[in-house]
């Protein structure tokens, strides 16, 4: 094994990942280890906008953004970490135009934003225009522009290294494991900080917006050292996910007037959520679209409905609520959402100005994780004992500043601030550590699991376990669910695991690039995520943001005000600890939209 | 339908050379992509197959490769364009060394991107706002207009190895190099406006480009690339960004 070493090391080259690299590597050696080119990351799929009350097109406070990500989060949201999030999301917005990223503008010259899901005037409780955008590839330009600045200051990157393990000595952590995919080489990288920003694990699912990359690889590697997985039951399902693909549709098409359609062409959302329609928050939509699908209201009696962005349409119904439409324009359209009429036309063969789209819930973000205080600092258990060196900050961190379900535009605000506080405190941290020792066995236990696979000549090829794993977590984790239905899925998805660890066979044995291994060690991270998804599902006997429950319809502050909290017991058991919701000035009360 | 998919490969741990694979592939729908297609083959046939992929919808740009001879993203290429009895045709993009089977080596084309010095550069202060923080610059819709088709760049590569000049002279900083510069020369918020024209001035830059047009129809982003390159030579031309 070839060995390396730097003060902090960066595993995962998203937004996260960069963000805290660019703040780190300003006082100390920095490297940046991701398997994939670093503007290849999933961020650069967010689609519609940042969100930050800049107030730059109508009255907005930072409180009120907070108050509405701790709202989205149905409670369950830790309420020091909203506020943090939407004071520095301004400031967060500010930094991105300083560094270049393209922003859209107002008439003034100053950032555009618009409307999202969840996003309101406190007063009037009608949406407010908060997202900052660039059309609908603002995460594209947020990857694109964290990645110049990274390129200016000359991190450090190993690009295409695969990181595979931590390595802990004792209760510290001393470096990562990685797998250069060129010639399949083992690293250690010995650090004396390491941030996890590696995103999260959507390809559990089988309809999904997320990248093939998004396979879990950080939560489900601390998880296997030690470290438990936060709220794992509250995984976002986006409403308006492009049907059959599951690719992401902005909320930004809504943002900017369309509406949601079912069967009978009704506009549902007005029976579900009166006051905001169709900016309720994610979890509202997703569960009015589900039930307009079960009750036989799709279109043409199929499982998908429509959303509607044509002219026509969106001022129809903007003269209804008495607003002026008159820049609504099809060139508007091709302008602002120019990659919702791009993905309309290459892959629904459908032009989104002239027809609607069809639309259908697609599993998207992870509001759980590894678990992390407001300074992105790993905690061990639920009395928040921070494990010194170790940090998590972008999807696979569970802050929770989420809670159970994110509003829309917050994941970049998350990716921003969380990402600059990791860099900042791993920075500061090992300025003023020490290298703690490599154990002399260090990363043996993967290279044997490494070889295992390669070697692998079992009658199951991976594929197969995948696929059952995603259509079970579809079918039986999905947006709505019940403990009959998730107890299948739990001793599903541990047949499966076991099938993994004894059966599996693959083809290619060679060290060059050698992407059969690496996927099937991917399909391992899934496998595990999904386990834990299950089991705290199952486990958490109430509804609440996007865990909703058939036999568990009331939210119940009483006895779930509180945070998840699974570790590993054994080799194959799970058990159980929870942590208090930190309340600071939102008593929860009843969600209405 | 039935596909049938004829794969460029190479394994450098085996093959002296490469050669072409044929895989059919039945159960196919119009709208299978052709990514889709490959990781059948891959999961369900030839584990050792080995491509890059990410999002599979066409942003992040790791899927580049030459299908029916033409520079695509294997995940916006659907089905249906070839036909009842599709035939497809898939190879490495060329110019750039071939790792294993679709995988090249990106570096030659990444260290040209980061010649252009592609990042924006502004020394002035910025305005503070009344609460005394600093605020964004302004720009005017008309400025931020100039450079919009040239920000939607995925860094795919599809341009550059389509490129003749590039194939003949892998010196040559190559289309998606230039856009990116296209894309801080036309911002009024950049201030290294000068050294990057002396970058692109070089013999090795911008006046390699023949105007051969093979870029543009690559881009899967539906950038006007060769129009970029014009811009640019003419930038060069005059020193200025508003000629």
């Amino acid at each position: 094994m070839i060995t390396h070493q730097f003060d902090t090391i960066i595993l995962g080259a998203g937004g996260a990942g960069l963000m805290a690299a660019l703040y780190a590597s300003r006082t100390v050696s920095v490297a940046v280890i991701s398997k994939l080119y670093p503007t290849r990351s999933h961020t650069g799929a967010a689609l519609g906008g940042i969100g930050a009350a800049l107030g730059n097109e109508e009255e907005d406070h930072w409180e009120w953004h907070a108050f509405d990500t701790v709202k989205g989060g149905d409670y369950l949201t830790d309420q020091d970490a909203a506020e943090i999030l939407a004071r520095e999301a301004i400031d967060a917005v500010i930094e991105l135009e300083h560094m270049g990223l393209p922003f859209d503008r107002t008439k003034e010259g100053k950032i555009s934003q618009r409307r999202f899901g969840g996003h309101t005037n406190n007063v009037t409780g009608k949406p407010v225009r908060r997202a900052c955008h660039a059309a609908d590839r603002t995460g594209h330009m947020i990857l694109q522009t964290l990645y110049q600045q990274c390129i200016k200051n000359n991190v450090t990157f190993y690009d295409e290294f695969h990181v595979v393990d931590l390595i802990m000595n004792g209760d510290l952590p001393a470096g990562a494991v990685a797998v250069c995919l060129r010639d399949g080489s083992l690293h250690l990288f010995h650090a004396k900080a390491i941030v996890f920003a590696t995103g999260g694990w959507g390809k559990c699912w089988e309809v999904t917006s997320n990248a093939h990359s998004m396979t879990g690889d950080g939560a489900a590697i601390t998880f296997r050292n030690g470290i438990p997985l936060e709220d794992m039951e509250f995984f976002q399902f986006h409403p308006t996910g492009l049907y059959p693909t599951g690719f992401l549709i902005t909320e930004g098409v809504r943002g900017e007037g369309g509406v949601l359609l079912n069967g009978r062409g009704e506009r549902f959302m007005e029976r579900y959520a009166p006051k905001v329609k169709d900016l309720a928050s994610r979890d509202v939509i997703s569960r009015a679209i589900a039930i307009e699908l079960r009750e036989g209201r799709g279109i043409k009696g199929k499982r998908y409905l429509h959303l509607d962005l044509t002219p026509e349409t969106v001022r129809r119904y903007k003269a209804e609520a008495g607003e002026n439409a008159d820049h609504y324009t099809p060139h508007y359209i091709e302008t602002k959402l120019a990659e919702t009429c791009d993905q309309g036309r290459t892959y629904a063969g459908i032009d989104p100005i002239t027809e609607p789209l069809p639309i259908q819930p697609t599993a998207h973000y992870a509001m759980g994780g590894i678990p992390t205080n407001v300074n992105a600092e790993v905690i061990a258990d639920s009395t928040n004992r921070v494990i010194p060196g170790l940090y998590a900050a972008g999807e696979c961190a569970c802050v929770s500043v989420h809670g159970a379900n994110r509003l829309g535009t917050n994941s970049l605000v998350d990716l921003i601030v969380f990402g600059r506080r990791a860099g900042l405190r791993a920075a500061e941290y090992s300025r003023g550590a020490s290298f703690v020792p490599m154990p002399s066995d260090a990363g043996r236990k993967i290279e044997s699991e490494l070889n295992r696979i390669r070697t692998a000549s079992g009658s199951t090829k991976p594929y197969v376990l995948r696929k059952k794993m995603q259509s079970t977590m579809q079918d039986l984790v999905g947006v709505f669910r019940n403990g009959k239905d998730m107890q299948k899925a739990l001793d599903t998805i541990r047949e499966l695991r076991r099938e993994f660890a004894t059966n599996i066979g693959i083809d290619d044995r060679g060290s060059t690039f050698n992407t059969d291994v690496l996927e099937t060690w991917e399909l391992g991270c899934l496998l595990e995520l999904a386990e834990v998804t299950a089991f705290s599902a199952l486990n958490r006997t109430e509804s609440r943001g996007a865990h909703a429950r058939e036999d568990y319809e009331q939210r119940d502050d009483q006895n779930w005000l509180k945070h998840t909290m699974v570790y590993r017991d054994g080799e194959e058991g799970l058990c159980v600890d929870y942590k208090p919701v930190v309340i600071t000035q939102y008593q929860p009360k009843e969600r209405v939209y | 339908m039935e596909a049938i998919i004829r794969i460029r490969r190479f394994n450098p741990e085996k093959d002296k050379k490469p050669y072409w694979a044929t895989y059919t592939l039945k159960d196919c729908e119009p709208t299978n992509r052709v990514l889709e297609l490959l990781h059948r083959i891959k999961w369900e046939i030839d584990g050792t197959l080995t491509l890059r992929r990410s999002c599979a919808q066409g942003i992040c740009g790791s899927d580049a490769m030459r299908i029916n001879g033409r520079n695509r993203l294997a995940c916006k290429v659907l089905l249906q364009e070839f036909g009842e009895h599709p035939k497809i045709q898939v190879e490495p993009i060329l110019g750039l060394p071939v790792i294993k089977d679709l995988v090249v080596d990106m570096e030659p084309f990444f260290a040209h991107y980061r010649a252009v010095m592609p990042y924006l550069v502004n020394e002035t202060p910025p305005p503070i706002g009344p609460d005394g923080k600093p605020r964004e610059r302004l720009q005017t819709i008309e400025a931020r207009e100039r450079f919009d088709d040239t920000t939607k760049c995925i860094l795919c590569a599809a341009c550059t190895t389509s490129c003749p000049s590039f194939w003949a002279n892998g010196a040559y900083v190559g289309p998606a190099a230039i856009v990116q510069a296209h894309r801080f020369i036309f911002d009024d918020r950049d201030q290294l406006l000068q050294e990057r024209l002396d970058v692109l001035a070089d013999p090795d830059g911008v006046w390699r480009c023949r105007t051969v047009y093979n870029c543009t129809p690559a881009c899967p982003r539906g950038i006007e690339v060769t129009r970029a390159i014009g811009e640019v030579k003419k930038a060069i031309q005059s020193g200025k960004r508003d000629f």
